[in-house]
């Protein structure tokens, strides 16, 4: 989007990129709801299908924050499952809690993905303080190692509430709870037994959501200041940019909406394991965010559906699938980065725009 | 007594992170990649030994020179095919690359040789030293005589052979190098066949303590071996060593006093500390960026 | 000289010393408001070290550097652009990413006051400060003939519009003295003429002082009201033009011995 405003007389403010980028996203999101739930209603979706609707639009929201990370602030993140966990059992923890009380589940959703989003926010600002100290790979295994101390802790925690309120502790036998009183987190075992009141509409209004920010921010002077430290740290420091507040909003930020969409994912399933956000999810997040362009939200969208929905169309060919996903992801690395093949797309384009520009003179 | 029977066993444990972790700093000190694959290059390693031992019926040193012939042309060959079209592209884009050649070794395994557990044979003598009240297993002992034997021979490798002085030429600056008529993209290869060929005698020391083989048993170990290579200062071959060694006795350590449940987190959230206190690892250097 | 003039930066007995070497040895130095001074010396003089110190990139081994009647002992490299100096580089240092216009308006940073919340719910006071901002950028990109390429990648442009482009960007950011490092490296003769004149019209009206780090001595001898001369990290000449050119030690300093 913005890296294609090369050339132009003309000037293009900052606002009208903005709005050319955000409405290709919102317009994409918004039409593949449509036709989404279109087809839901006509029984045109898989009973396989539905069940994916839910996830997909978590990953989408998980990484639309990722790429404010790596895209726009330009620092490899490899813990965002971490923070999809802490929302997700956040979530999970106080729907559980509030399910007696608050009946009306639109209500306890809200209210469980803010406080999900929250508390991974506040993770992501308590983790921020020494990550952002660091640089390149050294910031990238930090926030690695993070990722599996989340986890570790969460298979540990086991969490209770009763008459006596709750009830907390890292050893299974201690966390002892009065007649009535019920589990929210069992340790390994993680969350069961939690009511499934995420919706596909609610998935869709975080994506929205999630874009509204990210765009507002990147067109703005934090949006600014953060690609300058991203740039050229000195020079940015000596226009005025304090570097690591800078960063740290972009973390906290992504933070966040990796959690709405862990708490999301949480509220999909009856159960959840900890082991759900490890490592591998963090990777997966990121293979979205790269396949679909440092820095292009609308890219981030589809590659994200495209490689979730990926192994499941690749379902016929059974055991080979994952193989085939592998060889798939390979072969768009060594195309995307073949300089043969890059050429051939320039001029590819070029030559679009050029006949485009000549038929649209020819119609003036 | 009982501490130094912990420490003992923590060496063993760490001999064998810092044997992988000379493959992950070495490729990152030539290649300037985190080879995510590394991991995965083990557990080839332990099947072509499991196979070996028990299919086969090699003898030990057999077996393990096969496991490291397979790995060494293995690490060769993925670096030719997956990494050297990517050698102008992003960090990014050779990452997930990596990426993807782990999970295409991961999955190959599995439809080779069926997700299902084997048992790795008991081929490293089970007997244990004693010396007072003190027990330590030979395994161990042996473990970390391998490493301290690979590191030194690593360390003459590098220091005076000729190969050895052009990879650290590499790995200070690659134009330069190719300016000085070093062939870069051979030493890449030698560099991605000593980390293969040490990862699968890593491979048979790792099954010989924990004996069970499956598609995905690199993937933990690996993420481990490549914190310890920074741990160390990523890049430095004696850092590799030290982050491996002090990585394993850490690990070993926060099982018996503190949590075996907690002890990976004690091991990254200890790896955090070292990393805010020396931002480039115990023994690396730190670039500064000239103004 | 400059008796009247107010004094600005004042450099006092500054030196650097980078493991057992010295760097910069002793050096004084002073700017007054409004001033257009020079920094020559041969290469190797560390004359961009200077630079490295007075915005703290470098903490300097010794000695004061007062500017504005400030002790920036204890400021960082942030501060000393709040304070209000600004500075281009020897290796240019762009957004590279971000358009000729993002540039610029970057440099406005700190002279935009709205929170990131209302950044997300485009506030009106968001919208007026951005409209605002906006409009001085495009006058500045006016200023430094870069309107035409406003919308261009950073990174794409020209060699000599880089070097334009870098003065915009430190001229938003408000300072009272900026500095050049080697402003007219790569440029032709006519781009050079060109640059001396954009200098003074900076200074004109924009009120800053300017301090320059130059090798080409038509630029320093046409624009600079005085010089310091640099040789092996101390001082070894200072005054106009006409008293450098004179002087029979910088004669030797740039020619050998």
């Amino acid at each position: 989007m913005r890296t294609e405003n090369t050339t132009g007389k003309t000037a293009i403010s900052l606002f009208d990129a903005a709005h050319r980028g955000r409405t290709a996203s919102f317009a994409l999101v918004i039409l593949l709801y449509a036709v989404l739930r279109a087809m839901q209603a006509g029984g045109g979706l898989s009973s396989l299908f539905t069940s994916l609707l839910v996830p997909v639009t978590c990953y989408i929201v998980a990484a639309i924050g990722l790429n404010l990370n790596v895209g726009v602030s330009g620092e490899l993140n490899l813990g965002q499952a971490g923070f999809m966990s802490v929302g997700a059992f956040t979530a999970v923890c106080v729907s559980g809690r509030l399910a007696a009380t608050l009946p009306v589940p639109a209500l306890r959703l809200v209210i469980a993905i803010i406080l999900g989003a929250a508390a991974a926010a506040l993770f992501g600002f308590l983790i921020g303080i020494p990550v952002l100290k660091l640089q390149g790979d050294y910031l990238a295994i930090v926030t690695l190692a993070f990722g599996q101390i989340i986890k570790s802790l969460i298979t540990n925690m086991y969490l209770g509430f009763d008459a006596n309120g709750f009830q907390f502790s890292f050893v299974e036998n201690k966390c002892k709870l009065e007649p009535g009183g019920k589990m929210l987190l069992n340790g390994p075992m993680g969350a069961t037994g939690t009511e499934r009141i995420a919706t596909f509409t609610a998935g869709t209004v975080l994506i929205i959501a999630a874009l509204f920010i990210v765009y507002n921010l990147i067109y703005s002077k934090s949006g600014r200041a953060i690609m300058a430290a991203r740039d050229n740290r000195i020079a940015a420091e000596l226009t005025g940019i304090n570097i690591s507040s800078t960063k740290m909003l972009s973390f906290v930020v992504s933070a966040g909406l990796a959690g709405s969409a862990g708490a999301l994912y949480g509220l999909n399933y009856s159960t959840l394991v900890p082991n759900k956000f490890d490592f591998n999810t963090s990777i997966l997040i990121l293979v979205y965010v790269v396949l679909g362009g440092l820095g292009n939200m609308t890219g981030t969208i589809i590659s994200t559906i495209v490689l979730v929905l990926l192994p499941e169309l690749l379902r016929s060919l059974q055991d080979y699938r994952m193989l085939i996903y592998a060889v798939v992801l390979i072969m768009i690395m060594l195309l995307t980065n073949n300089e043969k093949v890059k050429t051939f797309f320039k001029t590819v384009r070029s030559r679009f725009v050029k006949t485009a520009a000549a038929g649209g003179k020819e119609a003036a | 007594m009982e501490f130094l029977s912990y420490l003992i066993n923590g060496l063993g444990l760490g001999s064998v992170y810092a044997i992988i972790a000379l493959g992950y700093t070495m490729v990152y000190g030539i290649a300037k990649m985190l080879n995510f694959a590394h991991g995965d290059v083990i557990m080839i390693g332990a099947y072509v030994a499991f196979f070996a031992l028990t299919g086969l019926g090699l003898p030990l040193i057999p077996a393990v020179l096969l496991a490291m012939l397979v790995c060494t042309a293995m690490g060769v060959i993925i670096e030719r095919l997956a990494y050297k079209p990517l050698r102008q592209a992003s960090s990014l884009a050779v990452l997930i690359t990596a990426i993807g050649v782990s999970y295409f070794l991961q999955n190959g395994a599995q439809l080779l040789w069926s997700s299902s557990t084997k048992v790795f044979p008991a081929v490293i003598s089970s007997g244990f030293f004693s010396l007072g009240s003190l027990s330590i297993s030979y395994l161990t002992l042996i473990t970390i005589a391998v490493c301290i034997l690979v590191m030194a021979g690593l360390t003459l490798f590098v220091n005076r052979t000729k190969t050895g002085s052009a990879m650290r030429a590499c790995s200070e600056d690659k134009g330069a190098a190719t300016l000085m008529g070093i062939n870069v993209n051979f030493i890449i290869s030698v560099t991605f066949a000593i980390g293969s060929g040490l990862a699968a005698i890593a491979s048979v020391l790792l099954c010989s303590t924990y004996p069970s083989v499956f598609p995905t048993l690199g993937a933990m170990p690996g993420i481990k071996a490549f914190t310890a290579a920074v741990f160390g200062g990523i890049g430095s071959i004696p850092g590799a060593f030290l982050g491996g060694l002090l990585l394993g006795v850490i690990e070993i350590l926060a099982k018996a006093y503190i949590s075996t449940q907690l002890s990976d987190a004690i091991v990254f959230a200890v790896l955090i500390v070292v990393l805010l206190i020396k931002p480039a690892g115990l023994l690396g250097r730190k670039m500064s960026e000239k103004v | 000289m400059s008796g009247e003039k107010k004094l600005l930066l004042d450099v006092q007995g500054v030196g650097i010393d980078f493991g057992g070497l010295t760097a910069v040895q002793n050096l004084n130095l002073k700017v007054y408001e409004g001033e257009i001074v020079g920094l020559i010396g041969p290469n190797g003089a560390g004359k961009t070290t200077v630079f490295n110190m007075l915005t703290k990139v470098y903490q300097p081994s010794r000695g004061k550097i007062i500017f504005d009647g400030m002790d920036l002992e204890k400021k960082n490299i942030v501060e000393t652009n709040r304070a209000g100096i600004a500075r281009t580089f020897q290796n240019i240092r762009l957004f590279s990413g971000l358009s000729v216009l993002d540039n610029v308006m970057t440099g406005y940073h700190n002279s935009i006051t709205y929170s990131p919340f209302a950044a997300v719910l485009r506030t009106p006071a968001f919208r007026r400060q951005e409209r605002e901002t906006e409009a001085k950028a495009k006058e500045l990109l006016k200023i430094m003939e870069l309107d035409q390429v406003m919308n261009v990648t950073a990174g794409n442009l020209p060699y000599g519009a880089q070097r334009r482009l870098e003065i915009a960007r430190a001229l938003a950011t408000g300072p009272k003295l900026l500095l050049l490092d080697e402003p007219a490296a790569g440029m032709n003769p006519q781009e050079t003429e060109e640059l001396m004149r954009m200098i003074r019209l900076i200074r004109d009206s924009f009120g800053v002082s300017i301090l320059l780090i130059e090798h080409d001595m038509k630029l320093v001898m046409g624009i600079c009201e005085r010089i310091t001369v640099l040789n092996y990290g101390m001082r070894l000449a200072q005054g106009t033009p006409e008293e450098i050119q004179a002087n029979p030690e910088v004669i030797k300093a740039y020619l050998g011995d």
